[in-house]
């Protein structure tokens, strides 16, 4: 099974780095703008699926990312490195200081108040127009001339995805990823055994926003632009909707889940303009019949047939108050 | 006197505030459940008041006629959302029951884009109420004697309702221990859709009542509804008198933003919720839970 495993990882990715040689620039660009997104869902499940913490809005991390190497560049003229560098650093930041004052809290209070600082975030975005350019964003944003052709920006995002990706995995496979589970799972016993249960969600956050960071510059990489609507709270709920597809408690399930739904908004973009009335209905489905979302599904159906049944997870959000 | 005009003007955003904010910390309360589409069916309610007033041309009653209607179609959408597919939720995990309050409200904001377009809309008050009245040497917009009046009209009747009546009582004791109300043989099922259909009402009213004072459009439901969480929040959760607290903090750190730095004027009831919890987490009343 687990070399089935690797060699499936093995395929895709010979698969993705061979893609612009026979694939048309239309679907490369696609599929660049699933691996960004793809990463941007993978970092809040760390929060959200390994972490139990109430992440309502992740974009806020991945907007300020893309937003701060968008400024960097045209006001503040810095070299690409540092605005490169600049823009995950300043999410961290961020994921900092909202972390501060939201892991004082508990899950649903967590939740409103994560919800409403980044709704402030969004709001700064919105007016403060000198800087960046209010509702109708920064457009046209120079970028070293390698990363100029689809080619060159696709092959960029793909590394940089795939190496974050490995961070990620080795971050939730490692004592930290195992012990924020546990928090996860009972945060009380957690904390009765001297685990610093803040200190751990907090760790996480960080990192989460850090890694919606980098999703966020390789954003801009495929774009070169950057606009308010990265840190809406309906594309937070979006990336919400892929976790909740793919599979949260499993770690590919937001890879497949940002496929799927991109995809999806990609083609259905062409015949409506209701697309979030085709999220909002996506997402009712999937509580009602899919609540482990697809890669969860399999996973207990497998867990079923094989003689010694896995560890179910157990659900994050019955705990109340 | 500008800062007493000012003043006045926030009290009268605090008590719609208050409104929205009180329904809200009632589904809190008692379903413990923070309705994402709270601020959805705030929308419907000014959109419903617009279609009505406009529906009634120019009678004089017509916006007491928008004030009454709008009010009771939200909470029949949020019964029938409610009594269809939420109520099959309750034993579910706790994040499931927010997702979907989450998925409903994309699914309204869609269908208020289709029913009534991207277009702005206004309502004009009824002649008695246009223009402006001398209160304490300051000019204020007779309408907002209106949102002065709903205000603690509505808090006296929330009051009457939670303590006064057996089906609030049994809200009250739902909120606290609800396998307990249940175990007693009530129907807590019913419980929950009163205090949710009075929550969706608040909701309508609110929207209903700000519609006459500012543009009706799509949108409009985004930062009422953050601002409704962060009352709830700082307030302490579920308690209606948090709730009446946190609304006039809101409204007068507006107003006085303001004055201030008008561009940011939005920012300054955030720097009070920051500042509230940095001190209280818990909120500044108690948390009825």
């Amino acid at each position: 099974m687990v070399n089935g495993t690797r060699l499936g990882v093995g395929v895709l990715l010979a698969a993705l780095f061979g893609a612009p040689a026979f694939l048309p620039p239309f679907y490369v660009y696609l599929i660049a703008l699933i691996l960004v997104t793809g990463l941007l869902a993978t970092s809040l499940n760390l929060v959200l699926g390994f972490g139990g913490l109430y992440q309502f809005h992740h974009a806020v991390f991945y907007g300020i990312g893309a937003y701060t190497l968008a400024i960097g560049i045209t006001k503040l003229h810095w070299p690409a490195w540092v605005a490169f560098l600049a823009g995950p650093a300043a999410a961290a930041l961020a994921g900092l200081l909202i972390g501060l004052v939201c892991v004082r809290l508990e899950r649903l209070y967590f939740g409103m108040l994560q919800l409403s600082l980044g709704s402030f975030v969004w709001i700064v975005a919105l007016r403060w127009y000198p800087v960046t350019g209010g509702d109708n964003g920064l457009h046209g944003i120079p970028l070293p001339a390698g990363l100029k052709p689809l080619g060159g920006a696709y092959l960029f995002i793909l590394t940089t995805v795939v190496a974050s990706l490995l961070v990620l995995w080795a971050v939730v496979r490692s004592p930290f990823g195992l012990t924020l589970q546990a928090i996860r799972d009972n945060p009380q016993r957690c904390q009765v055994v001297g685990i610093q249960v803040r200190a751990h969600q907090l760790a996480a956050m960080v990192l989460a926003a850090l890694f919606a960071g980098v999703a966020g510059v390789l954003y801009v990489t495929l774009e070169r632009s950057v606009f308010p609507n990265m840190l809406s709270w309906v594309l937070s709920l979006e990336i919400l909707v892929m976790c909740l597809l793919g599979g949260w408690f499993t770690f590919p399930g937001p890879l497949l889940g940002a496929a799927l739904v991109v995809t999806l908004r990609t083609f259905a973009g062409r015949y409506t303009e209701y697309w979030t009335l085709i999220l909002g209905v996506l997402l009712i489905l999937l509580i009602f019949f899919l609540p482990e979302g697809i890669l969860g599904t399999l996973r207990a159906r497998h867990a079923q047939k094989a003689p010694e049944p896995a560890p179910q997870p157990a659900p994050a959000g019955d705990v109340h108050g | 006197m500008a800062i007493l005009g000012q003043l006045l003007v926030g009290l009268s955003r605090a008590m719609i505030l208050f409104i929205v904010a009180a329904g809200l910390s009632l589904v809190l309360g008692v379903l413990r459940v923070p309705n994402v589409f709270h601020g959805s069916l705030y929308m419907i309610g000014a959109f419903v008041a617009w279609t009505v007033a406009e529906a009634m041309g120019g009678s004089p009653a017509r916006l007491w006629v928008a004030l009454a209607a709008a009010p009771i179609v939200t909470a029949a959408v949020g019964l029938a959302v409610e009594r269809t597919l939420l109520c099959r939720l309750y034993h579910r995990e706790h994040l499931m029951l927010i997702l979907f309050t989450f998925g409903v409200m994309l699914v309204l904001n869609d269908l208020v884009k289709l029913s009534w377009g991207p277009t702005y809309r206004s309502l004009v008050p009824p002649e008695g109420l246009q223009g402006a009245v001398s209160v304490l040497g300051v000019a204020l917009p007779r309408y907002n004697l209106v949102l002065l009046g709903a205000g603690p009209l509505v808090a006296g009747g929330l009051w009457l309702l939670v303590h006064r009546t057996r089906i609030g009582k049994i809200a009250r004791a739902a909120a606290t221990d609800r396998e307990m109300v249940a175990v007693l043989g009530i129907d807590v099922g019913r419980v929950f859709a009163v205090a949710f259909g009075v929550g969706c009402f608040l909701a309508g009213l609110g929207g209903a009542l700000v519609a006459p004072t500012t543009s009706i459009t799509l949108g409009m439901d985004h930062t009422l509804l953050i601002e409704s969480f962060l009352i709830v929040i700082i307030g302490g959760l579920g308690n209606l008198w948090g709730a009446l607290v946190g609304s006039l903090l809101f409204g007068v750190a507006h107003s006085v933003g303001l004055l201030i730095w008008p561009q940011f004027a939005i920012a300054f009831p955030y720097a009070i919720t920051a500042g509230v919890l940095l001190v209280r987490p818990q909120g500044l009343l108690r948390s009825v839970w």
